[in-house]
């Protein structure tokens, strides 16, 4: 198997395995049962967008997509911490 | 086998490695019966899963012939973030009282997210 046939097959599972990160966290987002669980899950889902955008930045050669990754870190980061932040204190600024 | 080759086949397995700990991690987030043991399993989804990720996306840019470690920021902020965030998480889950009471702490303290000063000042 020559190295792009392969790169691009871990590409696609890669992929799919994200995709059903998505979906499964997005069931555990739904189903709860506690706040925190909530919380979790939207978190784990912000990660699994980061693992889409840097494959699909792989896949099509292209290397803008490395700024996009990083501006979701940090949101998705500053907003777990803003939802925490609200259910413990009932304010996110104080 | 050229250099360029081996990284591609590099890149492809870390990826493969990184998917695998991704579907590792979300999975547990899904089946365990516990606030804080859920909290432990998408660990493995922040850290090793998009770590490998990124390695692999550096591995790729490598083997394309336009080097760059800019991947290393996200990995970086992630590594620093995660367990933050872990912490608020949990700390949530012990405000809430959806988990066990945690045990007492030593000496004379008492747990601040349990015991707020606002609440010792109104007994």
């Amino acid at each position: 198997m020559s190295p792009d046939e392969f790169l691009s097959i871990a590409v696609i599972i890669a992929m799919i395995t994200l995709a059903t990160g998505q979906v499964l966290s997005m069931i555990r987002f739904v189903i709860g049962p506690t706040s925190s669980d909530r919380i979790l899950a939207l978190d784990t889902m912000v990660i699994n967008a980061i693992g889409l955008v840097i494959v699909l930045g792989i896949h099509q050669g292209v290397k803008v997509y490395f700024e996009v990754a990083l501006l979701i870190a940090m949101l998705g980061f500053v907003s777990t911490v803003a939802l925490a932040r609200f259910i413990l204190r009932g304010d996110i600024i104080e | 086998m050229t250099l360029d080759a081996l990284a591609l086949y590099a890149a492809a397995l870390s990826l493969l490695i990184g998917s695998g700990f991704v579907l590792v991690g979300v999975i547990g987030l899904l089946k365990f019966n516990d606030p804080m043991t859920r909290l432990h399993a998408p660990t493995k989804v922040g850290t090793v899963g998009i770590g490998m990720m990124l390695l692999g996306s550096i591995l790729f840019a490598s083997a394309s012939g336009q080097t760059s470690i800019h991947e290393l920021l996200i990995m970086a902020f992630l590594f620093v973030t995660a367990p933050v965030s872990a912490h608020f998480i949990a700390k949530v889950t012990i405000h809430r009282g959806t988990c066990e009471t945690p045990p007492a702490p030593p000496k004379d303290d008492t747990w601040s997210t349990l015991n707020s000063p606002d609440d010792q000042t109104a007994d």
